[in-house]
Order: C-alpha cells, then sequence, then structure tokens
C-alpha cells in the first residue's frame, strides 16, 4: 500500500541509508530533499561521512585465543573482508577504527586491552567475538581468571556469537555494524548540540 | 636402564634419601624422594654414566591434602630410557630445592609450578609469577582454592 503521507527527513534519511552501500538512494535522497526545500546541507553531509566510515573500517590486528584463527580466516582470500572495507588490518591502534575482540580475555589482559581501545582515534567500534568475550563462555563457571564478558570494560557494538563463530558470522557481524553506522547522525548531533 | 636398577642405584649412593619406589595400577611407576636430597639426586641422575638423564620433560604438581607433591619427569637422549621422581612436602610448608641449576629448563617449569600450586622451590633465580599477574591471591589448582570475586575493578562472577 502506497503511503500518501509526505516523509520527514528523519524517514527519507534513514530510507536513504538503509543499505550504506548503496550509494545511489542516497543520490535520490539528496535529489529529494533538494527539490522538497528541506534542510539540504547537514544531512546529506551525515549520510555521506556515515557511507565513508561504514565501507571504511580499519580492524586492529590483534587476536586473543582461538577465535582470532578464524579472524584471519575472514581476513584471507577465501572470505576476503575486505569486499566490505573492512581488510585493511592496522598494526597500530592509531590508525584503527575498528576493534574484533577475538578471543579469551583473562584478567591479565583487560588492562591492556582497555588501553588499546582507549589509544584508538574517535569514533571507533567494538565487536565482541565469540562466547568468550560475550560472557566467558566455556570459562563462565570455573574460569577464575577470565573477564566474564567484555562489557564490563568496553563499550561493544555488535556481538558475535560462536565458539568460535563461523567467518560467515563475523561477516554478518561487519554488516550489522555498516547498518548501525549508517543511522547515525554525526553533524547533526554536534550541531544540536552546539545550538542547545 | 629399568626403574628397579635405578631405585637399587640411588639406594646404594643416597641411602635413606631416596625413599620407595611405587608401581600404581595406572600410570608410572615412580621414586619417592626426600626433599633434601633432590638437588644431589637430580645432578646424579644426569651426571652417571649408567643414567645420563640430560632432558627434564616438566615439573607436574599433585594436591595431595595435607601434602603437595613436585613430580619430576626426567628423560634420557642418550639411553632413551625415562624416569619419573616425586618430592612429598608439607602442605603448610611446601619448600623444596630448585632443580634449576641441574636443568636450566626448570626455572619456567618451578615458577609455573609455584604459581599455580605454591610450592617453594629454594635457591631459585627468580622465583616469581609466571603466568598469573604478580599481585593474584592464592594458587589456582590447590584443591581448596577460592576464585577471586572481584580483581582490579572487574567483577568476577
Amino acid at each position: 500500500m502506497a503511503d500518501d503521507r509526505k516523509k520527514t527527513p528523519e524517514e527519507l534519511f534513514a530510507e536513504a541509508v538503509r543499505d550504506p552501500r548503496d550509494l545511489t538512494r542516497y543520490l535520490h535522497y539528496l535529489k529529494q530533499t533538494k527539490s522538497e526545500g528541506m534542510s539540504v546541507l547537514v544531512a546529506p553531509l551525515d549520510a555521506a561521512i556515515n557511507w565513508s566510515r561504514a565501507n571504511a573500517l580499519w580492524p586492529l590486528t590483534f587476536g586473543l585465543a582461538c577465535c582470532a584463527i578464524e579472524m584471519m580466516a575472514v581476513g584471507a582470500a577465501k572470505y576476503d573482508l575486505d569486499r566490505f572495507g573492512a581488510g585493511a588490518f592496522r598494526p597500530t591502534p592509531r590508525q584503527a577504527d575498528l576493534m574484533i575482540v577475538a578471543g579469551t580475555v583473562t584478567h591479565k589482559m583487560a588492562p591492556r586491552v582497555k588501553r588499546l581501545f582507549d589509544q584508538m582515534p574517535e569514533p571507533k567500534y567494538v565487536m565482541a567475538m565469540g562466547a568468550c568475550t560475550i560472557g566467558g563462555g566455556p570459562y563462565s563457571v570455573h574460569g577464575y581468571h577470565v573477564v566474564k564478558g567484555i562489557d564490563r570494560f568496553l563499550p561493544v557494538d555488535v556481538y558475535v556469537p560462536g565458539c568460535p563463530p563461523r567467518p560467515e558470522a563475523l561477516i554478518d557481524a561487519l554488516l550489522w555494524l555498516q547498518q548501525k553506522i549508517a543511522q547515525e547522525r554525526p553533524l547533526i548531533k554536534r550541531y544540536s548540540k552546539e545550538t542547545a | 636402564m629399568d626403574i628397579q636398577s635405578i631405585h637399587a642405584l640411588l639406594r646404594e649412593r643416597f641411602d635413606r634419601l631416596v625413599g620407595e619406589l611405587r608401581t600404581p595400577e595406572r600410570g608410572d611407576a615412580f621414586i619417592v624422594v626426600a626433599a633434601e636430597g633432590l638437588a644431589d639426586v637430580c645432578r646424579f641422575l644426569r651426571d652417571h654414566d649408567a643414567t645420563r638423564f640430560d632432558f627434564l620433560r616438566l615439573i607436574s604438581t599433585v594436591d595431595r591434602g595435607a601434602q603437595l607433591s613436585s613430580v619430576y619427569h626426567l628423560y634420557s637422549y642418550q639411553h632413551s630410557h625415562s624416569l619419573v621422581l616425586r618430592v612429598d612436602v608439607d602442605r603448610e610448608t611446601p619448600r623444596v630445592p630448585s632443580v634449576s641449576s641441574v636443568w636450566a629448563s626448570a626455572e619456567w617449569h618451578e615458577r609455573e609450578a609455584f604459581d599455580m600450586m605454591g610450592i617453594v622451590y629454594e635457591n631459585h633465580p627468580e622465583l616469581t609469577r609466571i603466568l598469573l599477574p604478580d599481585d593474584w591471591e592464592g594458587y589456582p589448582l590447590r584443591k581448596d582454592y577460592q576464585a577471586p570475586t572481584e580483581y582490579h575493578g572487574l567483577t568476577n562472577a
């Protein structure tokens, strides 16, 4: 059923960024907002920023346990994370904006992981890969040395269940994260903060 | 060389410092050695022509209630034979002489045994925790170990 109601800029925006890889939607949105005489500057810029952010997520190169093996498989030729723009694994946190915590985080390791996260520039995103990072996994009851979920010290954006998750699951998580980034309104947020 | 002959050899050389030879139903036969004689026995086993235990495979530990045990798994590349020694110490004062002067690889094995079971190896060059953080409390592989409820602000339940 066709919706005759005039769509708000927010609705149009959400529609335009539904698939962050699809620039045609965004261009359509730009055209539409222009012809309707709506806000044409900030919202499209937001979409452009999100589009570039979502499609160039550079993960930080580190792995803590067996999940890292799956992560490496995702980065390698067969699953090829580079198809989604996230294949540039960076050796330094200063150049990374995605932290894939792949593996068991022990109490000894937690401060190191936290420090790496703190060293990453904003905007930054965290993926909790595998059962260990979500809630301790097989160590949740008797693992005296394991942090029972990294969300106790990191802001997690996407959880990837599995022990370890299959490569497809990690790719799915990346797509979810891209959608999440597409919903952000970086400039509007900043603008409204300043005028509030 | 079989374990009976090794046991007889050690008995002859060290007398009371070497305890009985035990052959459990399952697992390897082992010789019980008194803690105060361990370093000398090990050096002898390494240097004697008939034994030549030039390789320390590992040091394992057992929590046996009132006693803790430090178990030494030896191997000789020259003779292709192996041997297990066990040292039993009191739980309250678990002190065992270090064999790191006999086999350098014992250094890390002993640090791990200290880390996990709390056995103190005397004359060890640097007996600190090897796996857990230095400020960790308790020895996780002891049967009465209670996991911490909190560590550096992170809850553990």
